[in-house]
């Protein structure tokens, strides 16, 4: 089982986690918890992933499902980051497109670019969504997670564009952290 | 501040009341018909507890709170609650 933890100044929980909990320290888990926000292979897709700085960890939990069972289900991954280095998972992404087995990952990159960055490095917008999502006649299924705004902007527009808000499915974690 | 999020922040919290796998279990709204996942209601998380309500009208479906050991629901605003017999 893996964690994933983003350290937040004012957090509750992450400076524990990040700070004080050493290894070989017993904690007790409960869950997994919540089965709304959740995408299995036999929901089949296309599917749409649209993840804001560390709203992108629910979203791989969701590649790495479609890896295990080896699903072909045509997917797309929108990831925006403040900079390269704040991208969370970039070399199992990576690793994860050259399968050549239906994902694509577009990045925006809205703070800081590498030299010689061609993509995208704005924060998304109608323009940006329409050019990297499926169109809405393809009915696909959306799974949204980042700071508040960063989900309200994507999933409002993706509702413009045409897609059903009840497939546009949402996890806000509230107003902190990047995108 | 901004501490508007989903239905499933109140998953743990409503999983420790009820036996079953509560942010897909499908709540109506009592004052304008809507039926969705708790999922995917708004929900207000703060110190005192959580409140859910309909992104349509803004009802409180549920207010949430735990006190003294108690746990407190206000649940006027659910009209019906469904939830899979399969947990």
């Amino acid at each position: 089982m893996t964690i994933t933890v983003e350290r937040l100044d004012d957090g509750e929980v992450s400076p524990y986690l990040v700070d004080e909990v050493q290894v070989g320290d017993h904690l007790e888990l409960r869950g997994p918890i919540g089965g709304y926000f959740v995408w299995k292979a036999s929901l089949g897709g296309p599917l749409l992933l649209v993840g804001g700085g560390s709203g992108i960890v629910p979203l791989m939990a969701m590649l790495r499902h479609r890896r295990a069972v080896g699903s072909t289900v045509p997917a797309r991954l929108l990831y925006s980051a403040r900079s390269q280095e704040e991208v969370i998972y970039r070399g199992e992404l990576g690793d994860l497109m050259r399968r050549n087995d239906g994902l694509l990952v577009t990045y925006t990159l809205t703070r800081q670019q590498p030299p010689g960055w061609t993509g995208y490095h704005r924060r998304i917008d109608e323009e940006l969504l329409r050019e990297v999502v499926w169109p809405a006649h393809d009915h696909p299924r959306a799974y949204i997670c980042g700071p508040t705004q960063f989900v309200e902007t994507a999933a409002m527009t993706l509702v413009a564009l045409g897609y059903a808000p009840t497939i546009v499915k949402t996890e806000r974690f509230g107003p902190t952290g990047g995108g | 501040m901004d501490r508007r999020l989903d239905g499933n922040v109140a998953g743990g919290i409503l999983g420790e009341i009820f036996p079953f796998e509560m942010t897909s279990a499908i709540a109506t709204c009592a004052t304008c018909g809507r039926t969705d996942p708790i999922g995917a209601f708004m929900a207000y998380a703060s110190a005192i507890g959580t409140v859910l309500r309909c992104p349509c009208c803004d009802t409180a479906l549920i207010r949430l709170a735990r006190m003294k050991g108690r746990y407190w629901m206000d649940m006027r605003g659910v009209r019906t609650l469904q939830m899979s017999e399969h947990r």
